[in-house]
């Protein structure tokens, strides 16, 4: 139940944000300090996403194929790309430590 | 459908192929990993069906299992904040009716949006539409696919695909850090709040923390502190 009440919620908040600008705002700006508090929603909380994920139980093979994703990335090699080579480095370090 | 709007659209599924599947993959991974977390088949397909959010769905994937359950989804509402600002840029060029407008903005992802921009910072509608249909399609379809397949915890964690999420992640914040200088220094204070706040608390308190990092937006924009956008980058 708090799983189906949990998808209701967040699926609902991503239709009404959307839906955001021709219901409420119509042709109106938003102010502009909320627009630069929302712009700075994202890599804040995604800051907070990855430190609490990988910061719970620190995996250090985890934390390498994340930084290798991550340092392709900066190299502009594809998301899918960096995240396939990111997850192939961790499998090969399991592999080759077991 | 008039034939420029018939083209339009047509011209946006074409865009649209290549990150639906990426999408895909990513979908299949999410399928997966929700399996592996106890989620059932029809809550994870029907999520990713009404939600359509990559960022806000793998947030409630992996804060739920280690936060309470109001800060796992206020974290994944507030994830998506980005898309009020980006319906409220596109509604002067969506068409109709209130509703008819309401049921346009709901094609808005970050592919789609950057695709259907225009040069007279107007946006293409239909080009929109068209590149979001092939995403939902691979989305919702690419979860199914994980969710049958449904690998156990051990195997996916001997293959490495809980590295999937953080990297998806941390790419994630690599678009969105080369916006601007406030966006890196938003991503380092959230960083540092988060882990601050993991030595003395949960983990849900610990992600909601690192929203006070936003607060840097109150702050007046300095002449030299231009807004870099790299209108290359696409992601979902």
């Amino acid at each position: 139940m708090k799983l189906w009440l949990s998808i209701l919620a967040v699926s609902a908040a991503n239709w009404l944000m959307k839906a955001a600008g021709p219901l409420i705002f119509g042709k109106r700006d938003l102010p502009p300090a909320l627009v630069d508090i929302t712009r700075l929603t994202a890599p804040a909380l995604l800051a907070g996403l990855i430190v609490t994920d990988l910061g719970r139980d620190i995996d250090w093979t985890e934390l390498i194929g994340v930084a290798v994703a991550g340092t392709l990335n900066l190299l502009r090699v594809p998301m899918l790309l960096s995240v396939t080579a990111g997850v192939a480095t961790t499998a090969l370090i399991r592999l080759t430590s077991a | 459908m008039r034939s420029p709007d018939r083209e339009s659209f047509v011209g946006g599924l074409r865009l649209g192929v290549g990150p639906a599947l990426a999408t895909g993959v990513l979908a299949l991974n999410f399928g997966a990993e929700a399996r592996a977390r106890g989620w059932g088949s029809v809550e994870t397909v029907a999520f990713s069906a009404f939600a359509f959010s990559g960022s806000a769905q793998f947030t409630l994937l992996s804060s739920l299992s280690g936060a309470t359950v109001l800060a796992a989804i206020v974290a994944a509402m507030v994830i998506n904040v980005r898309y009020m600002v980006m319906s409220v840029a596109i509604a002067p060029s969506l068409r109709g009716g209130r509703f008819a407008r309401v049921l346009q903005a709901q094609a808005i992802v970050d592919a789609s949006f950057v695709a259907a921009h225009e040069e007279d910072n107007r946006y293409d509608v239909w080009r929109l539409i068209g590149v979001s249909v092939p995403q939902w399609i691979c989305w919702t379809a690419g979860t199914a696919a994980g969710v049958l397949a449904a690998p156990s915890p051990e195997l996916m964690h001997r293959l490495g695909l809980d590295v999937a999420f953080p990297a998806f992640f941390i790419i994630l914040l690599i678009d969105e850090v080369r916006r601007s200088r406030r966006a890196v220094l938003a991503c380092v204070l959230g960083a540092m709040i988060s882990a601050g706040l993991l030595f003395v608390t949960g983990p849900s308190y610990a992600l909601l923390g690192a929203a006070a990092a936003t607060l840097i937006g109150l702050r007046r924009r300095r002449p030299d502190e231009a807004v870099a956008v790299d209108p290359g980058r696409q992601r979902r």
